[in-house]
């Protein structure tokens, strides 16, 4: 006998192990996120908790935000400072330098062969696992062992401007956690301009050369205008995963060991950011409800950039934010 | 003379290219060049000089794929359990994110249903949305469920987790390879009175099984390179992952600068990635944008 299904459940048949895993690892988080902001959910009354979850021991509070609002959490003005920093100075490298990568890369240079060998060289930080990532960094910026400060004095940068650590000193370590998430992000930015600028007509671009314009006015005058969809694209999106990233910046300046010392030195050489500080109060300080305080600010401003996004791309522009509209 | 001077603007010009091509791509690279340089060359090396250069060729360093190594970490530390973690986790993500996306993406592609559109905008905003942020939730969330501190039950409790958070990208980029296969060729099986489950395991699946191969190899990467949820909610040492194992060894860099064993363990475990990633870099590339990196 043949099971019929009703045309109507059937989709839905194929779609449940979807819904459950969303509602497992996304939604269900996000409404305890909101949830546990509210409360003083912490080491004290954590095994309770877990228990049973409307135990008496846990307490509905708006002190949480009072405390970040109203600046009352000593460190929070410090981290506001490093997260603007942290985030504009990336965007900067991730929409912007990448786009004069792309250019470069992908217009200026017309040798096949050097233009996907530095393709692929700057799709290695991307690729290669975080954990080496950061080791390689680690190692790159060691005065003692590393190359940086080599690298530095050779084409000319006096002693006394290198520092005895990148990782300890700012405003060096700053540019650091920068570039280390820079090179990163670069290939984001890289990747969808490339593809955007492949798909410009070559009709357009040859009759301007034909005209007499130079490269450098084609990517002035063509190019960079037919990119500003692309470029809006990345920086929107890249706003909101670098408000949210602190992945490489736990793994060079956190504690290692163990994640009660999850800050690290972070706070002393500068570079504790938002999401860094709320992954700290929760897993170094255990004080749940306000890492989720901290978080959910975060979710916040991520739906309404998200919501903002869909405004301005709309749909088609969000799923296939490459193609160029000439 | 106009033809002179044209030709030398043009050449003027091809220079400034040129130059701009080396300042903006090739000088940045160059870091990247020498820690790749200095990750080969320092495990293959007793010591190396002036940062890159190997001298005094050895296998010693990788010693650790055949005997135990002493590290400060541990004394007599064999990788291979954590080489079976790391592939537990991994195969375990991917077999998830393979089974139900491939059914999720065909739905989304092919049927027609309420709330298809509101479902597909659903799944993008999910893939804007940085998961990092839940961290927190989650890891009440696994306490809650008792998948905490649970030996392998908590590491099958994360790969739930990682499964659940690459899903919906996962199935976005099954329904793409389900969108190009063209129609008739499915009208045809049904109308030939093929069932609906027929014609998906038949005559789609092995079209799509390019799609499926690009979504597992993804998956399987990301669980391999997967580390803040192994480091925030693994709290028994036997279950760590190689990622994991790496760190606390870097974190020991101070005390034991064991910089030659360290990298030929970190070029073991990229070694997977970087296979991959050289004979399936088209494909992974359309994938890698879509990641949570910043």
């Amino acid at each position: 006998m043949r099971l019929r299904v009703g045309r109507g459940i059937l989709p839905w048949l194929f779609l449940t192990p979807l819904l459950v895993m969303i509602l497992i690892a996304w939604v269900g988080p996000l409404i305890l996120t909101v949830y546990l902001g509210f409360t003083d959910l912490s080491y004290r009354n954590f095994l309770a908790f877990i228990e049973n979850f409307f135990t008496s021991k846990v307490h509905y509070t708006i002190s949480n935000f009072q405390r970040i609002l109203g600046l009352k959490d000593p460190k929070i003005a410090e981290v506001i400072r490093t997260t603007v920093i942290y985030v504009s100075g990336t965007l900067a490298i991730n929409a912007f330098f990448s786009l004069l990568l792309s250019i470069a890369i992908a217009y200026f240079l017309r040798n096949e062969i050097a233009s996907m060998i530095l393709r692929v060289t700057w799709l290695l930080p991307r690729v290669t696992p975080g954990v080496i990532y950061a080791l390689m960094w680690v190692w790159f910026v060691d005065p003692r062992y590393g190359m940086m400060n080599t690298l530095l004095s050779a084409v000319g940068v006096p002693k006394s401007w290198l520092p005895q650590s990148w990782i300890l000193y700012t405003p060096y370590s700053r540019i650091l956690m920068i570039m280390i998430n820079g090179y990163v992000g670069a290939s984001f930015g890289m990747i969808i301009y490339t593809a955007a600028i492949k798909s410009i007509p070559p009709d357009l671009i040859n009759a301007a050369l034909v005209d007499g314009a130079s490269d450098f006015q084609v990517a002035r005058r063509i190019i960079v205008p037919l990119l500003k969809w692309p470029m809006l694209f990345v920086t929107a999106w890249q706003t909101l995963s670098l408000l949210a990233s602190y992945e490489y910046i736990l793994m060079v300046w956190g504690g290692g060991r163990a994640t009660s010392d999850a800050y690290g030195v972070a706070s002393e050489s500068g570079v504790l950011v938002w999401s860094l500080y709320s992954y700290g109060k929760a897993f170094a300080e255990k004080l749940y409800g306000y890492a989720s305080a901290l978080s959910m600010i975060l979710v916040v401003i991520g739906l309404a950039l998200i919501i903002l996004y869909f405004k301005v791309f709309g749909f088609r522009r969000m799923m296939e934010p490459s193609k160029v509209e000439v | 003379m106009p033809a002179k001077n044209r030709r030398t603007r043009a050449l003027l010009r091809k220079t400034a290219k040129i130059i701009v091509i080396i300042v903006v791509a090739v000088i940045p690279a160059i870091p990247i060049w020498i820690m790749y340089a200095w990750l080969i060359a320092q495990s293959f090396s007793a010591r190396v000089i002036q940062g890159i250069l190997p001298s005094g060729f050895t296998l010693s360093n990788w010693r650790f794929l055949w005997t135990r190594v002493s590290t400060v970490y541990e004394a007599g530390l064999s990788i291979w359990p954590y080489v079976a973690n790391t592939l537990y986790l991994a195969l375990g993500v991917a077999g998830l994110v393979v089974l139900v996306s491939s059914m999720a993406g065909y739905a989304l592609s092919r049927m027609e249903f309420k709330g298809r559109m509101k479902m597909m905008e659903f799944i993008i905003a999910l893939h804007a949305f940085p998961s990092v942020i839940l961290l927190i939730a989650l890891f009440i969330l696994l306490n809650k469920m008792g998948l905490y501190g649970r030996g392998y039950v908590t590491l099958t409790g994360i790969m739930i987790v990682k499964a659940g958070l690459e899903i919906p990208m996962a199935s976005w980029i099954i329904k793409g390879f389900f969108d190009n296969i063209p129609w008739d060729l499915e009208w045809a099986a049904l109308v030939d009175g093929c069932s609906r489950w027929k014609v998906w395991r038949y005559i789609i699946l092995p079209l799509v099984l390019p799609g499926i191969g690009a979504v597992s190899i993804f998956s399987f990467l990301s669980g391999w390179s997967e580390f803040l949820l192994v480091y925030t909610y693994v709290s028994n040492e036997k279950l760590y992952t190689l990622p994991v194992l790496i760190y606390y060894l870097i974190s020991d860099l101070e005390s034991m600068p064991q910089w030659g064993l360290l990298t030929a363990m970190g070029l073991f475990y990229t070694l997977p990635v970087l296979i991959f990633f050289s004979t399936s870099q088209k494909l992974l590339l359309r994938i890698y944008v879509g990641g949570v990196k910043g």
